[in-house]
């Protein structure tokens, strides 16, 4: 429509500005939590992930050795502050330019650095910028090196330690291999199960099959809610109780209404001369079934596929009343909003990790078969 | 045993199953029950079909325990029978299938006049057939515990002690309840509208952009991530802390020096919750609305422009119509997600601050107090009711 005269508007620059203003504002926050989740924890709480790329002023503390050598009556030691184990430890990147020092923790920038300052009773202690030092004092160090504090340039440094701690001790390994076992099954099923239901509703003429489609599409908006406490109590009764057995259940009935109105949606669809010249030719339905209507509704099962497999992946609260809540059985939305905001809510590099972690799997499955699942939301609301 | 394994053996068991299923059992309608011709395999399926069914039962019964357990696959065991009442199932099955087998055999013989018969009376129960796995499942999870759940909320914490209403008037009575109600009412009306206004909003502008898809790609991502995710994704924004958290940022670089936690402010603090469930939800309403928007026929459209329509009265008064009823679809679809979403609540705030809305007020009763939580659920489906009322209402008149 755009090349009807007068109609080329001065809107078009203003559109991709704001299209492009909307698709930031959405981006953002993901890639806040992707950022953060490779930073190391001290940077985290210093400075914003959007400054991450830059360096960051750190304050740290460190001792002075002790080796010193006499020159008259004072005795100096030189070094450097950074081989102190204690003042490294603040720098896994790697130490960067000293900026200011200082020798209490209450003042840690109080002297540029590369000034010599007097600390009175003839000491006095002098930091560079590139770390070395030089202390001199009037009585023997003994074993005690003079106490330093310094704010230095920390370099922007990424680390994958966080991916380490969160997948190797925080249980998080264990979280999504139980994820995965609650998804798959829970994802083949009921596809097959629905298929069949949906043939019969969209092909098969009976009595009652208005009705029953009707149910289906009530069915479709029941909160889950409602089941929790009586599928509970019957799961305990005929002896599953809370377990991966009964979850896999469970998602398989809550999808089932989606899964049976998609399909049939999408099987009514079919051209009714395939379906009517194989029953001329003595084709039984569930031959016709299985040779003619599953493979072409492929494209409606890869559908629902995503949609169920990115359900139960994304499912809090069933796998909250359906799963024990021991430890070796959390999955991984449990295991983020139980354990780990509850218990680690202040450790925001572990956090972002362990979500970035979560949410992994679907992105890949999502922007992989994006195609199916717009498809499938479209045969699913739009007819 | 690792529980992956399990995962698997329920996979193929669960396949397996179905295509037994639905296979054996056209089987027995074909050949068995209402035969169109007789043939000399007939009576053999019928055996076959006659021992297979109470063998299954057998297995999954009594030696299923053992033979599971021995694997290292007791989880597969389903509850502990004693042998003589497996055995009696057993034996009374067998029995019953037999003389039931043969009862048709003697009523519906595949001879004479009663073949075509036989076919039609086939055709008659096979749907059903078809239907059977998914009517189960549906009736048990879904059917069943609205009326289980309503049951459940007579009575009281012990499941012997009947209140009647009590459960509800003394909802009624609890402010909790009556500020989760509210915050639902809250989330149910601004969600939805802002999902859909800026879902439309989106699907028109990216309508014609070379990079369009791209950018729908991208706000169409949240919709992969959890609400746990998503959650945990804005706490960062949230943070209490101008140097992890966005908004504290933009409030520091404005000179606010206090950073303020944006989830503890009173009644506001609602609104930045429902923030996340929108940017979940606008990608879904694009993505529908965009559809909605390639599908209105072009002609209107260059006959508004020739008539002189401006591109505000060419959206608004020519687009805008015709796809409203797409746009109702995707607001009511919206309305039914925010009632049921919990797990936002839950994981940024546990309904502290006054932010509680209906489904997490009732995870706090959940384990502790079923009375109250079913009461809950099925004030969740009272206010669901309508929706659902309309639903149906709209879905007869398509398959009509």
């Amino acid at each position: 429509m755009d090349n009807i005269a007068g109609t080329k508007s001065s809107l078009t620059w203003a559109t991709h500005l704001s299209v492009l203003a909307l698709v930031l504002l959405w981006l953002i926050p993901t890639i806040g939590l992707f950022v953060s989740s490779f930073r190391d924890r001290d940077q985290i709480s210093e400075s914003g992930w959007w400054q991450a790329p830059f360096a960051v002023e750190l304050t740290a503390r460190g001792r002075t050795g002790t080796e010193a050598t006499q020159e008259g009556d004072v005795y100096v030691v030189t070094g450097n502050i950074y081989d102190d184990p204690e003042a490294k430890s603040y720098f896994p990147g790697g130490g960067g330019e000293i900026v200011a020092f200082g020798t209490s923790g209450r003042n840690p920038g109080e002297f540029e650095a590369g000034t010599p300052v007097d600390l009175g009773d003839g000491e006095s202690l002098v930091v560079n910028g590139d770390g070395t030092y030089e202390w001199r004092t009037p009585e023997d160090p003994g074993d005690r090196g003079q106490r330093v504090y310094f704010a230095a340039e920390s370099p922007p440094s990424f680390t994958t330690d966080n991916y380490e701690q969160v997948l190797t001790s925080d249980g998080m390994d264990r979280a999504f291999i139980n994820t995965l076992t609650v998804t798959i099954p829970a994802t083949i099923i009921p596809i097959l199960i629905a298929a069949f239901a949906a043939y019969a509703l969209a092909w098969m003429d009976f009595p009652g099959r208005g009705v029953l489609i009707a149910v289906v599409v009530g069915l479709l908006v029941v909160p889950l809610q409602l089941a929790l406490v009586p599928m509970l109590n019957l799961h305990n009764r005929i002896g599953i109780g809370q377990s991966f057995m009964g979850i896999w259940f469970a998602h398989t009935a809550f999808g089932m209404p989606l899964a049976v109105y998609l399909l049939r949606n999408y099987m009514v669809g079919l051209p009714r001369d395939i379906i009517e010249s194989a029953k001329v030719d003595g084709a039984t339905d569930f031959e016709l079934f299985i040779r003619i209507v599953l493979p072409l509704s492929l494209p409606a099962l890869a559908a629902f596929s995503i949609f169920q497999f990115l359900w139960t992946w994304n499912d809090l609260l069933v796998a909250k009343v359906f799963l024990p809540s021991d430890d070796a059985s959390k999955v991984m939305t449990v295991k983020i909003a139980d354990d780990l905001l509850g218990s680690r809510g202040g450790d925001w590099g572990i956090l972002a990790t362990a979500a970035f972690v979560s949410i992994a799997v679907p992105l890949i499955v999502f922007f992989s078969m994006q195609r199916f699942l717009v498809r499938g939301l479209l045969a699913g609301s739009v007819k | 045993m690792p529980i992956i394994v399990q995962g698997l053996i329920t996979i193929l068991i669960g396949v397996g199953g179905c295509v037994g299923y639905f296979y054996l059992s056209n089987l027995a309608l074909d050949k068995v029950i209402f035969p169109a011709k007789e043939t000399p395999s007939r009576r053999l399926v019928g055996a076959i079909i006659c021992l297979i069914i109470p063998l299954g039962l057998l297995f999954f019964l009594y030696v299923g325990p053992t033979v599971f357990g021995a694997l290292g696959i007791g989880f597969l065991a389903l509850s502990d029978v004693s042998t003589i009442s497996a055995l009696l199932a057993v034996a009374v099955f067998l029995v019953a299938t037999f003389l039931l087998f043969k009862a048709f055999n003697t009523l519906f013989p595949a001879k004479g006049s009663s073949v075509g018969d036989n076919i039609n009376r086939a055709n008659a129960v096979r749907p059903w057939l078809f239907l059977f796995p998914a009517i189960f499942v549906l009736g048990l999870y879904l059917v069943y515990p609205v009326v289980g759940s309503f049951w459940r909320s007579l009575f009281g914490r012990n499941p012997n002690d009947f209140v009647g209403f009590g459960n509800y008037v003394s909802l009624a009575q609890s402010p909790d309840f009556r500020i989760s109600f509210f915050n639902n009412f809250l989330w149910a009306i601004v969600v939805p509208a802002a999902s859909t206004f800026l879902g439309l909003l989106v699907a028109q502008l990216t309508d014609k952009l070379s990079w369009g898809n791209i950018a729908k790609s991208l706000i169409f991502m949240p919709m992969a991530i959890s609400f746990v995710g998503a959650s945990l994704i804005w706490k960062f924004v949230y943070a209490n802390d101008a140097d992890i958290g966005l908004i504290n940022a933009v409030r520091a670089m404005f000179g606010f020096d206090n950073p303020i936690d944006v989830l503890q402010i009173p009644f506001w603090n609602n609104f930045f919750l429902m923030v996340i469930l929108i940017w979940i939800q606008t990608g879904f309403a694009m993505v529908i609305l965009s559809a909605a928007l390639r599908g209105i026929p072009e002609e209107t459209i260059e006959a508004a422009i020739l008539d002189g329509a401006n591109p505000w009265q060419l959206f608004f008064k020519i687009k805008v119509p015709q796809i409203m009823a797409t746009i109702v679809v995707v607001w009511t679809t919206i309305t039914i997600l925010v009632l049921k979403v919990f797990d936002i609540v839950y994981t940024m705030t546990g309904g502290n601050f006054g932010t509680e809305i209906l489904p997490s007020y009732m995870m706090d009763f959940m384990f502790r107090d079923d009375g109250r939580a079913t009461a809950i659920a099925f004030v969740i489906m009272l206010v669901v009711l309508p929706v659902m009322v309309w639903n149906i209402i709209e879905a007869r008149k398509e398959t009509r």
